[in-house]
């Protein structure tokens, strides 16, 4: 009965859930405040939530876990840059953003996609290189892209900034909409998790479409699938869109909340930690859900968060916050991947 | 051989086998698929599959005395060889480096001398002459230092016989069906190079099920069936009819009582040179009317293209030829096309091409039709979304109409036992409602109550539903418990058409390709 519950949740799940626990303990122990741990949990789940969420359509497909993310990503951050450049500000830029990053986002996926499709079998590994490259790539874009607006580009010479901030353009928008504050000073992103949660929704009812029900079974048996009259590169295509749209919607609301738009090799790594939260959540690299997803980004994201001022407290020594940082948030990512379970 | 018996954890696949092998003598293994032919050969070789399952009973005599047999390496010692067939050949060393592998002849030198034997120089002048020798006893005119990549299949099995006869104490040789990937001329060079080593003294236990190579060479000749031994008769004293009786032969049930003749009703499904291009089940060219509510027999011997119908008709491999339903021309290599004209497929591959096994019984059940006919499908102006009750409501109809076995509509379909998922997968193609129902080797891997059950189905969907039922099956006796028409597949064509009280000789004759040679006499 009880091993037969443990199953069902999945051990690693409980491990993580009694490490986080024990993590709080000791944060309530140190005196570390804890309407802060919460409310910046909440707001690290927000952001990088729709960016877990497009881990969705790739794994239903049977491309497995999107390492290509960076694809999406830099579309994203292209559809802002488009609204800084025609000085646009407000939830207007915001929407206008995520309309502009969708069409190229379509047509990179579909390049991505059908890349993919030609290398069955071993998607993650060139995945991962594919978004690798189409980071070195654009760092040769954001030199040569005609943007003009000064907040942008460097004042000498050409060439986009390495950060840009977005304060008085969208900085905030969604973190602030309907906000709730609580505690000392600190506030729940009521509007971001509600973008986030709406986005989970209408994956949801598209997985319980007829469209989601032949990805499915592409996904998980191709050979089922085209005895069923499926054509599963189609369906793997249109999973590998998805996930890269979804991936650059992601980054805007990242980007929103972070208050700064990250170029040039931020998006290097970004995959990993989406990737690591879905499977914490319970997916496999064949199966996953809408609740892998919630449960998955608010385990890492709390852990992450809880672990470093512990970590800080305990070890004393000044400097050693950022080595923490990497230390718990790759920790996390390797346990997460050697985790992966492959069909079941 | 004596009083050889072999059982997998209780199931007895080999009782009380005796086999003779004289010196010079070639031997002739026959039987049906499962037969237990390489169950004997396992045996005789020291396999670890059969140490690691507990052994065997019985014992094996060599030179009239008691061997023990426990690894192939003892079987070598015997002078035991064998000719795979699959070959076990490195395809980028040249023919000599192949015959010679670990058994290399080597001539000492300065390092040698100093690290031992692992480091001694190859003797290649002397190897090469060896295997030149191998090569001419075989009558092969190929040179020795040729790489093997590359080389026909035909050769190859020659590069493996000659490598065999190479190793200088060989007693016995077995060709484990030989034939099976050669071309017919191929096969005549290799019949003759047995008669050359038999000749030599060598004694030679030959694998097949083709009836016409056995009578060709074979001295005597032992049938295998079910894991008994039927007979063991030397061949003047016998005739192919006999032996393929023998091979095929036994009790028949009838499920059905009356045989129909149903050439009178409309021809709903004709193929004409029907071309399927399916790994190890390739169709060279089938010819086949199949009448409408008539429940049709494909059967013959594994590998033999019986299989690759199906899938050819199903658009599954890639497919030429023509294909008529109901007179209209089928679009070939498109499953969608094959759906909407009205087949439905249970696919012998039942766990890896029939079902999704982590997911529900109804989602199995439910999955084709939502994709190819937007059943249990409701819509929102644009938005889709699955019928959830509806599906609900068909699984349980459809567990209770096949007596599906199971926790419930959501139990997932890994946990059922074969018999219960293979009703799975008839009632995910019921779900299409087709007119032709093609099913694949229907009861393979399920028990005798359960195949009854799967059986009976499909007897009663023909006759309530008039359906069209093509039934694929190794198992000859239950085509001819259940069917109106059997057709045989030997080689990739059709060999013969004949009803189910049809003799046994003359299915065994078609099945092991023995027709033409008894016809030619008559």
């Amino acid at each position: 009965m009880i091993k037969s519950r443990i199953q069902s949740i999945g051990l690693p799940r409980i491990i993580i859930f009694a490490f986080l626990l024990a993590l709080c303990f000791t944060a309530l122990v140190l005196g570390i405040p804890m309407d802060q741990l919460f409310s910046s949990t909440l707001v690290r789940v927000g952001m990088n939530g729709i960016l877990v969420l497009a881990m969705v359509p790739a794994i239903v497909s049977g491309i497995g876990p999107n390492f290509g993310l960076p694809l999406g990503i830099i579309c994203g951050l292209l559809g802002v840059l488009v609204t800084i450049d025609l000085d646009m500000r407000g939830f207007t830029a915001l929407f206008t953003a995520m309309i502009i990053s969708i069409p190229p986002a379509a047509i990179v996926g579909s390049g991505y996609g059908w890349l993919l499709n030609r290398i069955k079998g071993s998607e993650m590994m060139i995945a991962t290189y594919i978004g690798f490259s189409s980071v070195a790539v654009m760092n040769i874009g954001w030199i040569l892209l005609p943007f003009s607006s000064p907040e942008t580009t460097w004042p000498i010479g050409r060439g986009l900034r390495l950060t840009i901030s977005l304060e008085g353009r969208i900085a905030s928008l969604l973190n602030n909409f309907w906000r709730i504050p609580f505690g000392n000073n600190q506030f729940i992103p009521t509007g971001m998790l509600l973008f986030f949660l709406f986005a989970c929704f209408l994956m949801w009812l598209f997985l319980r479409s007829k469209a989601g029900v032949n990805m499915y079974t592409a996904g998980v048996n191709p050979r089922f699938a085209v005895s069923s009259g499926i054509n599963v590169d189609r369906q793997r295509l249109i999973g590998t869109i998805m996930s890269t749209v979804l991936g650059a919607i992601g980054i805007i609301v990242y980007s929103q909340s972070y208050t700064f738009l990250q170029l040039y090799l931020a998006p290097m790594y970004m995959a990993f930690p989406s990737v690591a939260a879905i499977l914490i959540g319970g997916a496999s690299t064949k199966k996953a859900s809408i609740s892998n997803v919630i449960i998955g980004v608010f385990l890492f994201q709390a852990l992450l968060v809880v672990a470093l001022p512990v970590a800080n407290e305990i070890m004393q020594e000044g400097n050693l916050a950022e080595i923490t940082r990497i230390i718990v948030s790759n920790g996390i990512i390797l346990y997460a991947l050697t985790q992966a379970r492959k069909g079941d | 051989m004596q009083k050889i018996t072999k059982d997998y954890s209780g199931v007895v696949v080999l009782k009380d086998i005796d086999l003779e092998l004289k010196e010079g003598e070639i031997h002739a293994l026959l039987g049906e698929n499962g037969a237990g032919k390489s169950t004997l050969m396992n045996i005789l070789f020291g396999m670890s599959v059969i140490h690691d399952t507990g052994g065997f009973q019985g014992e094996i005599l060599f030179e009239e005395e008691e061997a023990n047999i426990t690894s192939p390496l003892d079987a070598m010692g015997l002078g035991i060889g064998m000719v795979h067939q699959e070959f076990m050949l490195i395809p980028g060393f040249s023919i000599t480096e192949n015959i010679k592998l670990n058994r290399e002849i080597t001539r000492s030198n300065l390092v040698s001398k100093v690290f031992g034997k692992q480091m001694e120089t190859l003797d290649f002048d002397q190897m090469n002459s060896d295997a030149r020798q191998a090569l001419d006893t075989l009558n092969i005119g190929i040179d020795e230092y040729v790489k093997v990549a590359g080389l026909p299949v035909g050769y190859m099995q020659f590069v493996e016989i000659a490598r065999e006869i190479d190793k200088k104490n060989i007693k016995i040789l077995v060709f484990d069906e030989p034939t099976a990937v050669l071309a017919e001329s191929e096969a005549q060079s290799l019949l003759d190079a047995v008669q050359i080593l038999a000749e030599k003294g060598i004694a030679i236990l030959f694998i097949s099920h083709r009836l016409d190579e056995v009578m060709q060479i074979a001295d005597r000749i032992t049938i295998l069936k079910d894991g008994r031994l039927v007979d063991t008769v030397s061949k003047e004293d016998t005739s192919t009819v006999e032996i393929a009786e023998k091979m095929v032969g036994r009790k028949i049930e009838r499920m059905v009582r009356e045989v129909r003749d149903l050439s009178a009703e409309p021809t709903i499904l004709s193929l004409k040179n029907l071309r399927v291009e399916m790994p190890g089940e390739t169709v060279l060219g089938v010819n086949l009317d199949i009448h409408k509510g008539e429940i049709f027999g494909i059967g013959g011997l594994g590998g033999q293209g019986k299989i690759g119908i199906a899938n050819g008709l199903m658009g599954l491999y890639p497919t030429r030829g023509e294909v008529l339903v109901n007179g209209e021309p089928l679009k070939l290599n498109d499953s969608c096309a094959s759906l909407n004209n009205g087949f439905a497929f249970v696919s012998e591959d039942r766990r890896g091409i029939g079902l999704l096994l982590d997911a529900s019984i109804e989602i199995n059940i439910a999955t084709t039709a939502i994709s190819a006919f937007d059943k249990f499908i409701k819509r929102f102006a644009f938005i889709t979304q699955i019928d959830h009750r509806g599906i609900r409501q068909h699984a349980r109809q459809m567990i209770s109409e096949l007596d599906i076995r199971c926790q419930g509509p959501t139990q997932h379909t890994r946990r059922l036992s074969g018999g219960n998922q293979q009703k799975v997968c008839i009632a995910r193609a019921l779900t299409l409602e087709p007119e032709i129902i093609l099913v694949s080797e229907p009861t393979r891997g399920i028990d005798v109550g359960a195949k009854r059950i799967v059986l009976d189905t499909l007897i009663k969907l023909n006759k309530e539903k008039g359906m069209t039922v093509i039934i694929t099956s190794s198992e000859l006796a239950e085509l001819r418990s259940v069917c109106d028409r059997i057709a045989i597949v030997d080689r990739g064509v059709v060999a013969g058409i004949v009803p189910p009280d049809a003799s046994d000789a003359e299915f065994g004759l078609l099945m092991a390709g023995g027709k033409k040679e008894v016809d030619k006499r008559d």
